[in-house]
This record gives structure tokens, C-alpha cells and sequence, in this order.
């Protein structure tokens, strides 16, 4: 009993704080955006415009639901539920700090992959289930790019996990506090998976410059072309729930995690997952997009020959230098 | 002036082979608009589509009519400048400035040259506010309106509305001016105004690299639009395609320089010419247009000669005004090509007919020529850069 009690007290709790970590990460992104487009943003629900995402998500509950008669309901009501569960998943075995960590799994990395997988799952639900032309053709996009950059995101998480000789992503962690954090040192080895492995989580969230299965400009919205209200809200939700955990899981497994002087280690993980989604969203708001066949080309070109190479790097520098 | 000539082929049809398409194919009808974000107004195109590629494509135009035509058959001519505005409603002045040019030439008026450099300034003005909207759309239609895009997209009308405000200035409106009549124009330039349109100038100058780094520097953007909607110049000649668009596809043709109207004839105009033809090439052009246009504003600004501003009649011309009977074709060169005006009159005080040359509507006429092969999201990037403007394609 003590144990479910202490699961569900730790669940519950990093849910919430990320939940409402999202508001800053919503309230950051437009006001930055903003910022980087001569605008101000936000300005009128006060303080400086911060609670304008509550404002939204109260627009949205009111909004009508509207389901398509020929939708299939089932995928189609159960999606948007299916991708924020996904996405939130993630964060159950990411270390925030020594003792926050939701379920410290001796095969944490592997699990975040499954779970990063399953991401496709409610996206392909969503685009057959609204039986919306356009919807469909952003599904199928969302399913060969999340397909293909699975290759290339497993063997970037491959090198920490080599260099680590762990799957737990405390292990990692701790590997890292002992030794130096990955980007630093073998930095040649260590940059480059890093850059990989954000690339690739880029491609598998669906952002810009890789956000071609909901490319509004083309394909009016993609999956999401006929959800209205909530259940628009929901996958909205998720893609920046989607952000923040692969930021986290990202600094986790290259930036030292929850590792640093001075400060309390949440202090350090919150700083390196907010300067990381910080730079994501630079990207997003400066980069204009990929075409989907342009984006498998560099994904099977350069990026999966690329991981290979880092993945026989690590392994040989595991047994010579490590 | 370069004469231009058309030798037409022998070309398959793009619309017959549509009828021909075998019903039990595997292809799929995608509905492109017109409730679309990037059709840029209210356009549809039906996509015939395999996969994701393009197999044909048929445009489809009217959703915008408003029977422009028709209401200035009933309109008196001096009433006929605020209607046509609304055709090109990103560029009315050049609209404005067709319209009337055509009655001035069948009343044989002359235009005093001091309304004629004002027109000429204003026509420049007005290409860059035009091109400035047509490249930022153009990242948006690449770059989403989450994204990147929205980001050159906001840059560019930052700098058009600086524009607008300067026309505020001397029309005090700031996008359907109803400043030019019959004769001349109706407002003079304000004390002062000059020296904005300077400032102006410098800080759009001064931005052009930035645009530049967002947009035709921009790997991603060269990556976008390279050998992408490739309209060979041929193509283009026999399409009637004018404009940027024809001059991004090597053929050297600008009716400021080949026909000059307005002051055109007095201040040497240099022509951008791109070959290729592909978006790219379009974009580059534009980009080359504006800077040349700096340069024309410049050369307008100091050269602005006083005297009258209209043709010094001593009444104006009124509602009552009756042309006598007659035609004539006027061509202009606006920011999208050449705006033919076709003017029948009959002695009255209304046009007999008025036929409006709308270049968007020639430059769509390539869609079904061009699209085949590419995909939808190139589909999406041809559309934006031939920058129709539905406005003045349905009139």
C-alpha cells in the first residue's frame, strides 16, 4: 500500500508541477515570440499578460464540440486523450533531482523510446478518425516522419546510455556528476549526440522546423483540422507537454541533469530544461519549415549514418579511453 | 521598345487530359480551398493527387466577383476611381492610375508633369508596399503562421505600414486613396512630406538585408523554392503572364522601361531579370524589385518638379462629363504585371464597357501547367509566389 500511496503521491505531484510549469512555458514562448516580431503579446490578463493560457483553456471548455458525422468516434474522442497521456508519460522516469524521480526504472531510456513511439498512436487515430482528407494526409506524414526519426533519436540516446553503461536515467545522471557532463567531456562525442538527439525529438514532437504533419499553411491544420474545443486544447497540450519532458529528458541525459554547483539540483534541472525549450522555440519563431521529403532525406542522409558513427565512437571509446 | 513574340505550341492540354483521368484510379480529390489559409483570398483548386504528389490540378476563380466591370458600365467616369481600388486592394493606386489614365487618353488631356512624377512616386511606393507584402505572405505560405514565417511575415508589414502611413499623409486614407482624377490628382503633397518618405526609405534600405537572411539567403527558404514551379519563359509568353513572374523566367519585359508611362520616360528604370523560373527565381526578382524601387523613389522625390497638379481646366470635370465615343487600351506595369485597361465608350456619360487585364489572373492561368509533379506543400509555395491577388483575378 505504502508503495502505490508513494507512487501516486510522486505521480500526482509531477504532474501538477509540470502541468503548471506549462503556463510559464506558454506565457515564455509568446511573449519571446512577440518580442522577436516587434510585438508585445499578452498584455491584458494581468500580471503581464501571464494568465492569458488559463483565459484560453477557459475559451476552449466553452467552445462547442463538434464531431464530424462520418468520423469514427471512438479514435476520433479518444485521441486527443491518448496523445496528452503519451506525452505526459514520459515524465514519469526523468530525475528532476536525486529524490524526484517518479519510477527511476533500471530501463528508463528504453521506456521513454516506447513511449515516444506510442506518440504516433493518437496521431494516426486522429487523422483516420476525423475522415478529413487533409487531416489523413498529415497523419500519414506524422507517421513516416515519427518512424524515421525513431531511428536516428534511439541511437543518439544510444551514447549516453554506452558511455553510462546504464539504462537508468539516474545512473546516467550520476555517471555524468562523477565524470563530467557529456557535452564537456568527450565533448566530440557528446555535442554531436546531443545536437542529434534534440534534432530528432524535434521531428518526433512535430515542431517547427519539422511540424509538417500539422503544417497550417498546407494542409489547413493537419490532424487537427476538425477538432474544436478541448480536444483541440488537449493535443495543443501535448505537443508543449511533448517539449518540455524531451528538454528535461534531454538535459538528463547531456547536460548533467539535475547536477550542478551551488544550487539545489531541481534548481539545475528546471535551468537546463527552461534554457532548452527557451532555444527550441528560438527555432521555431526564426525557421521557416522542411518539406516532408526533404526532411526524409535528412533524416536517412545524415542524420541516421551520423548516429551509427557516434554509436561505434562511443563503444570505442568505452573500451579504450573509458 | 522590345517587341515581344509569341510562338504559340503545340501543348497538351492541362484541362482536357483532366476529363480523360480514368475514374476507377487510385487518386484522390483534395479540395484546395477555398476555405484554405494560403489561397490568399478565396481561390480553390482541385487537386488530383497521388500520394502526395500532384497528378493534375484545376483552378477554379470567381469566388470574389463583384461584378466590377459591370457597375462601372453604370457608374459616371469620374465615379469609377474609388470602385476600381478594390480591385488590386494591394495596390490601389496603380489601379487608380490605369482607370483614369484610360479616360484622360480618350478625352486627350494633358497631365501636367508635376502630377505625372507624383503618379510615377506613388506607383514606386506602392511596388514596394506590394512586393513587401508579396515576399512576407510568400514565408508565410513556407513557414506557417506559427513559425518562422509569421516572423518575415510581420517584419515585411512592419515596413508597409510605414508606407501607408506616408500615403495617409498626403490622401488621409491609407489603402483606397481616390487620389488620382481624371486630368491629374486630386491631392498635392503635403509641406514636409518628402523628407519622410526619405526617412522611410533609409530604414526600408537599411532592413533589406534582413528580409534577404529570413528569406532568399535562408537555406531552408532556398531549399523550399528552388526548381520548384519551374514556368519556362515560353510558357509564360503565351500565357500572358507579366510582371515579376515573366521576368523570373528570363524574359526582359517591364512596361516602365518598354512603354513608358507616368514620369518612366525621364528617370532610366532598371529591369531585374532572373532566369529559372522557379520560385526562387521569383522571389529573388521581387527582392531586386524593391531595392530598384528605393533607388526610383529617390530619383522621383528630388527630381519632382513644381507647377500644377492638374490639368488646369477651369471647371472640373463632374459627374456630367461625357468622353466621346471611341476605345483604347491603356497597359500599366503594377507591382504584379501588366493592368489592361480596355475602355469603350459611346458618347455618354457612362462607359459603354470597361474591360479590366487583371496579371494575377494570367499568372494562375500557369497553375494547371506548372503543379503536376510537385507536391502539395510545393503547391502551396507556387501559389504564394506568383502572388495573386483574388481581388482584381474575379473582379
Amino acid at each position: 500500500m505504502n508503495e502505490f500511496l508513494q507512487g501516486g503521491l510522486y505521480g500526482g505531484g509531477i504532474i501538477v508541477a509540470i502541468m503548471s510549469s506549462l503556463l510559464f512555458v506558454l506565457w515564455t514562448e509568446r511573449k519571446m515570440a512577440a518580442r522577436m516580431q516587434s510585438r508585445i503579446g499578452p498584455t491584458f490578463t494581468d500580471p503581464l499578460g501571464f494568465l492569458q493560457a488559463p483565459a484560453d483553456v477557459l475559451k476552449l471548455l466553452q467552445k462547442e464540440d463538434i464531431i464530424p458525422e462520418k468520423a469514427d468516434r471512438a479514435l476520433f474522442n479518444n485521441a486527443p486523450l491518448l496523445g496528452a497521456t503519451v506525452a505526459i508519460a514520459g515524465a514519469a522516469v526523468v530525475p528532476f533531482s536525486a529524490t524526484i524521480v517518479g519510477a527511476d526504472l533500471e530501463v528508463g531510456v528504453l521506456y521513454l523510446l516506447a513511449v515516444g513511439a506510442l506518440g504516433v498512436l493518437p496521431v494516426f487515430a486522429a487523422g483516420w478518425g476525423s475522415n478529413n482528407k487533409f487531416a489523413l494526409l498529415g497523419a500519414m506524414r506524422a507517421i513516416a516522419q515519427s518512424v524515421s526519426y525513431e531511428v536516428p533519436l534511439v541511437l543518439a540516446a544510444l551514447v549516453p546510455v554506452i558511455l553510462a553503461g546504464s539504462m537508468k536515467l539516474s545512473d546516467i545522471v550520476a555517471y555524468q556528476s562523477s565524470h563530467h557532463w557529456l557535452v564537456v567531456w568527450p565533448f566530440f562525442l557528446g555535442i554531436p549526440a546531443f545536437g542529434l538527439f534534440m534534432l530528432a525529438m524535434l521531428a518526433e514532437s512535430n515542431r517547427i522546423p519539422f511540424d509538417i504533419p500539422e503544417a497550417e499553411s498546407e494542409l489547413v491544420a493537419g490532424i487537427t483540422t476538425e477538432y474544436t474545443g478541448m480536444k483541440f486544447g488537449l493535443f495543443y497540450m501535448a505537443e508543449y507537454l511533448h517539449t518540455v519532458i524531451a528538454s528535461a529528458v534531454a538535459s538528463a541525459l547531456f547536460l548533467g541533469g539535475y547536477d550542478g554547483p551551488i544550487a539545489p539540483g531541481l534548481w539545475w534541472m528546471v535551468l537546463k530544461t527552461g534554457l532548452l525549450v527557451v532555444a527550441i522555440y528560438w527555432l521555431r519563431w526564426s525557421l521557416l519549415r522542411f518539406r516532408s521529403d526533404q526532411l526524409m532525406a535528412l533524416c536517412w542522409r545524415w542524420l541516421v549514418p551520423s548516429g551509427v558513427v557516434l554509436v561505434v565512437g562511443a563503444a570505442v571509446w568505452v573500451v579504450f579511453a573509458g | 521598345m522590345t517587341q515581344l513574340t509569341v510562338t504559340a505550341q503545340k501543348r497538351p492540354n492541362p484541362y482536357l487530359s483532366i476529363d480523360s483521368l480514368d475514374p476507377e484510379s487510385e487518386l484522390m480529390l483534395l479540395h484546395f480551398g477555398p476555405q484554405h489559409p494560403s489561397t490568399h483570398g478565396v481561390f480553390r483548386m482541385d487537386l488530383y493527387l497521388d500520394g502526395e504528389i500532384i497528378v493534375k490540378a484545376v483552378p477554379h476563380c470567381g469566388y470574389l466577383h463583384r461584378a466590377v466591370e459591370k457597375l462601372c458600365e453604370k457608374l459616371s467616369y469620374v465615379q469609377l476611381t474609388p470602385i476600381v481600388d478594390k480591385n488590386d486592394y494591394v495596390a490601389p493606386m496603380t489601379n487608380e492610375q490605369a482607370i483614369v489614365m484610360a479616360c484622360e487618353a480618350m478625352l486627350k488631356l494633358e497631365v501636367p508633369r508635376r502630377a505625372r512624377w507624383m503618379r510615377a512616386l506613388f506607383a514606386e511606393l506602392q511596388r514596394i508596399a506590394s512586393h513587401l507584402l508579396a515576399i512576407g505572405t510568400f514565408c508565410l505560405d513556407l513557414g506557417g503562421a506559427l513559425g518562422g514565417g509569421s516572423t518575415a511575415f510581420i517584419y515585411c508589414f512592419r515596413e508597409r505600414e510605414l508606407i501607408l502611413d506616408l500615403f495617409e499623409d498626403v490622401t488621409g486614407a491609407r489603402f483606397h486613396y481616390n487620389t488620382h482624377t481624371i486630368g491629374g490628382n486630386r491631392h498635392d503633397l503635403p509641406a514636409g512630406w518628402g523628407a519622410k518618405v526619405k526617412a522611410v526609405l533609409d530604414v526600408i534600405e537599411a532592413r533589406m538585408p534582413e528580409y534577404a537572411a529570413l528569406t532568399i539567403e535562408n537555406r531552408i527558404f532556398q531549399q523550399r523554392t528552388k526548381n520548384v514551379g519551374v514556368l519556362d519563359g515560353e510558357l509564360a509568353l503565351e500565357l500572358g503572364v507579366t510582371g515579376p513572374n515573366l521576368r523570373a523566367s528570363g524574359i526582359d519585359h517591364d512596361l516602365r522601361r518598354d512603354a513608358p508611362f507616368h514620369a518612366y520616360d525621364e528617370v532610366k528604370v532598371n529591369v531585374a531579370v532572373a532566369t529559372g523560373g522557379d520560385c526562387y527565381a521569383r522571389s529573388i526578382v521581387r527582392v531586386a524589385e524593391v531595392k530598384e524601387s528605393l533607388r526610383l523613389c529617390r530619383a522621383f522625390l528630388d527630381g519632382m518638379p513644381e507647377g500644377p497638379i492638374n490639368s488646369g481646366k477651369p471647371t472640373k470635370l463632374t459627374v456630367q462629363t461625357k468622353i466621346p465615343a471611341g476605345q483604347v487600351y491603356v497597359g500599366i506595369e503594377t507591382p504584379r504585371g501588366e493592368l489592361g485597361t480596355w475602355l469603350i465608350t459611346d458618347g455618354t456619360q457612362n462607359a459603354y464597357r470597361l474591360k479590366i487585364r487583371p496579371p494575377s489572373l494570367h499568372a494562375l492561368s500557369a497553375l494547371p501547367y506548372i503543379l503536376p509533379g510537385y507536391t502539395v506543400s510545393d503547391a502551396v509555395a507556387i501559389l504564394g509566389s506568383l502572388d495573386p491577388i483574388m481581388g482584381e483575378v474575379d473582379r
